[in-house]
């Protein structure tokens, strides 16, 4: 069994053999990997120890004592949040061994191939088929997906598609690895409402995806999504921020510098966005709290949620507060962007682009009625889609 | 860096719940409750000595040196997150938490304040502080001798009376002590007039003051925990409710409409439990950022509990509206808690000073 005194000193003989100042930021992170210190709770050989999860603080605190550089989390958000966990349920040892490395150290980015134009909240419903050539035993893809972030800087996708087109629809889906160099996909960048374009539509014609980079059985997608989908909802929440550590201080911050904007209205919404923001920043540290006491609660889902609403009330506030400059906007040029970036950007961006809040990674709706359902246990709503095969449902 | 709070519950914590939480469903129930409510006294019978000795909640706040159980506020808050949930007519805010804190504030050892925490501690007596109930932990005012809207004043013994010249003792005997109609029948209040009594001073102007505001801050911290049992039980009880009763030949409970309802009361209940606890560990360590964090979960929890409780009573439907259902129990306690111990707009105001958010000049 791993503890807390042992990890420390394996973190302090990786800083020893590669200083953090005199190594090279990729390198130092191929290290940082090989020595099982990249998240301590995954299996040796793969980044981890078999640590406990709760044992990854004491390793962060050291590495950044030392100013170790970390690996970027918010640009492999996608990799690290959703491919990983589910690469390590279903992946072979092949799979495992060949993805979980550049995955983690940022050399591989990997986005999202779930949401189609006609299946977002109902993602079960996707059309997107696969099709075995019986001579080769590959996949054949063919499709159109939508909204995919990062697709443009990707070079992995995980990808759900349609094997068979008889079965009700959650039974018919099946979950591969695709290459996003593969000639038959194309990515075309989707301006979004800030005038960028971080995400992007992706045809698939063609695409040959070997069966070994399938995840899970054939016709048992649905279960390994699954997993992709709650460990997305689960990843926030992480890190502890300090009092007015998030969007709250930038508002905060523009009351105390500029007395000339303050109205009695805004003063009300500010306090009580204050408190909010008190608040869900309590709860993310209680959360963090029961995970650490390894008594995991359904709080992640209520951070996520909470999250959304806060980030949309005072990034509004903001924008009315700033009176004149409010009416500005900072760069409606359009780009392709690596990351979201809140508290680099001007008060428009951040208005417009906490819409997307609400949306992405499961709609504020959607997250109601699971919490409705599966934490307080309230009867599901009627169902007409459950056992008609997919090819006859209403589209 | 802000300091840590711990947010969770030991397994000491866990332990007395249970033991107030069987308690309360022994003889406390929401059909007891009820029958006493428009009794001359909302107490029930044996109630008081049963939690305040037999468990020995009463004396949590007091070190065992002078006749307490040597806890904390968090062991304290938990207890009233049961008594919030329950509605229970009990005065175990207003004695065994304000009136207690008030007289630790002195720091006796020996000699009247002391004699009395003693007997605080073991519930034998109960003290409540001779102030408006709404008062807020910043601006105590100033004391008035004839004092409307005292919560508890007609279970108590002994008056905490703040006057000009210090913080006095009265005998609840030598006072008069007039019960008024108050919206939350499970908290009486009543007009306290001190005028003809003498009592014991207990100590001078200042560290009277000192003293009052530090049992009310303590109070308006742990009353966060009240409201969150009580919006607890209100949740819970909906989502029973909605859950077994039929219309349009479903549980109403599956109707998305009423589905989003009660999770986003869910996801308030989990902000006012971290909120609630974190102002009871802030109040047990004395962290320097205590006063902000108590104006925090009452700015927080206040809402949460009225919104809990007034949802509760629209989802019960014309049951809601009964008065044998104890929905209407939780509803004015809620409403009259939102006032307690500060208004949110006191305890805004008192951020907006501690955080430098100050209003427009
Ligand atoms: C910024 C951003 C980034 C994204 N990145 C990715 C990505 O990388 N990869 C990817 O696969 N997808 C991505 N998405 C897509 C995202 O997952 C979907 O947009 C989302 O699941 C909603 O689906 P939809 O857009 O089709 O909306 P719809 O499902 O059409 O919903 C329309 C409205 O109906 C509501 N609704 C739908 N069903 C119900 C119901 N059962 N009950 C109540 N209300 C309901 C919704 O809440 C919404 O308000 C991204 C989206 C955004 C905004």
């Amino acid at each position: 069994m791993t503890d807390a005194a042992e990890l420390q000193a394996r973190t302090r003989a990786l800083l020893a053999a590669h200083p953090p100042a005199t190594t090279d930021r990729t390198e130092f992170l191929r290290a940082r990997f090989d020595a099982g210190l990249a998240w301590v709770h995954y299996p040796a050989g793969l980044g981890g120890l078999d640590a406990p999860r709760a044992l990854q603080a004491v390793v962060d605190a050291e590495l950044a004592a030392a100013g170790a550089q970390d690996n970027d989390p918010r640009r492999i958000g996608i990799g690290l949040g959703m491919a990983a966990p589910t690469l390590l349920a279903y992946g072979s040892d092949e799979v495992k061994s060949r993805f979980l490395k550049p995955l983690w150290t940022g050399e591989e980015v990997w986005c999202q191939l779930f949401s189609e134009p006609g299946a977002g909240s109902d993602l079960a419903a996707l059309g997107t088929r696969a099709v075995r050539d019986e001579a080769t035993g590959d996949w054949i893809v063919d499709g159109q997906k939508v909204w995919t972030s990062s697709a443009h800087t990707a070079r992995w996708a995980i990808l759900i598609a349609r094997t068979d087109p008889e079965q009700p629809k959650h039974r018919g889906i099946t979950y591969f690895v695709c290459d996003m160099t593969d000639p038959g996909v194309e990515v075309r960048p989707l301006r979004q409402i800030t005038g960028e374009a971080e995400f992007n539509e992706v045809f698939l014609t063609g695409v040959r995806i070997p069966d070994a980079h399938r995840l899970g059985e054939v016709g048992d997608g649905w279960r390994v999504a699954q997993t992709t989908l709650m460990n997305e909802r689960v990843s926030i929440g992480g890190a502890r921020i300090p009092r007015e550590g998030g969007m709250i201080g930038k508002a905060a911050g523009v009351w105390r510098d500029r007395p000339d904007l303050r109205t009695h209205a805004l003063h009300r919404r500010l306090l009580d966005l204050w408190v909010d923001a008190e608040v869900a920043r309590l709860t993310g540290e209680r959360l963090r709290q029961q995970l650490v006491a390894g008594q995991p609660g359904p709080e992640g889902s209520a951070m996520k949620l909470g999250f959304a609403r806060l980030n949309q009330a005072i990034s509004g506030l903001e924008v009315e507060l700033l009176a004149d400059e409010g009416l500005l906007y900072g760069d409606w040029t359009m780009v392709r962007p690596d990351l979201v970036d809140f508290t680099g950007r001007d008060a428009g961006y951040r208005y417009l682009r906490s819409k997307g809040n609400s949306i992405e990674g499961g709609t504020t709706e959607v997250l109601l009625n699971i919490v409705a359902e599966r934490v307080l246990g309230l009867p599901p709503e009627p169902r007409n889609d459950k056992d008609v095969p997919w090819k006859d449902l209403a589209r | 860096m802000t300091r840590q709070p711990d947010l969770l519950y030991s397994d000491t914590e866990d332990d007395l719940r249970a033991a107030v939480r069987s308690l309360l469903a022994d003889r406390a129930d929401p059909q007891a409750v009820l029958g006493r409510i428009e009794e001359p006294s909302p107490y029930l019978p044996g109630l008081w000595e049963a939690l305040a000795g037999g468990i020995g909640a009463a004396g949590l706040l007091v070190p065992e040196k002078l006749g307490g159980q040597g806890a904390s506020h968090r062991e304290a808050a938990v207890v009233l997150e049961e008594l919030g949930r329950a509605v229970t007519p009990a005065p175990y805010l207003t004695s065994s938490v304000v009136a207690t804190e008030t007289l630790l504030a002195l720091a006796a050892d020996s000699g009247p304040a002391a004699d009395l925490l003693a007997a605080l501690a073991s519930g034998e007596r109960v003290a409540v502080l001779a102030l408006p109930f709404s008062t807020a932990p910043r601006k105590p005012g100033d004391p008035e001798r004839r004092v409307p809207a005292v919560a508890d004043a007609v279970a108590a013994d002994v008056l905490l009376v703040p006057r000009p010249d210090g913080l006095y003792a009265v005998d609840a005997a030598d006072a008069a002590v007039t019960r008024q109609s108050s919206l939350d029948l499970t908290r009486p209040l009543a007009v306290v007039d001190t005028r003809d009594a003498t009592g014991v001073r207990l100590a001078g102007t200042e560290a009277g003051r000192a003293a009052v505001r530090r049992g009310l801050l303590a109070g308006a911290g742990l009353l966060a925990s009240e409201q969150l049992g009580l919006a607890e039980w209100c949740l819970e009880e909906t989502v029973r409710h909605t859950k077994e009763r039929y219309q349009f030949n479903r549980p109403v409970g599956s109707f998305q409409a009423l589905k989003h309802r009660m999770a986003h009361l869910w996801l308030d209940v989990v902000g006012a439990r971290a909120a609630a606890r974190a102002a009871a560990d802030a109040l047990a360590a004395g962290a320097i950022d205590a006063e902000l964090t108590v104006s925090v979960a009452q700015a927080y929890c206040s809402g949460v509990a009225v919104r809990a409780a007034e949802e509760c009573v629209q989802l019960h439907g014309g049951i809601g509206m009964t008065w044998e259902h104890p929905a209407h129990l939780a509803l004015k306690r809620a409403k009259a808690d939102q006032l307690a111990l500060g208004s949110t707009g006191h305890h805004q105001d008192t951020i907006a000073t501690l955080t430098d958010l100050p209003s427009p000049s």
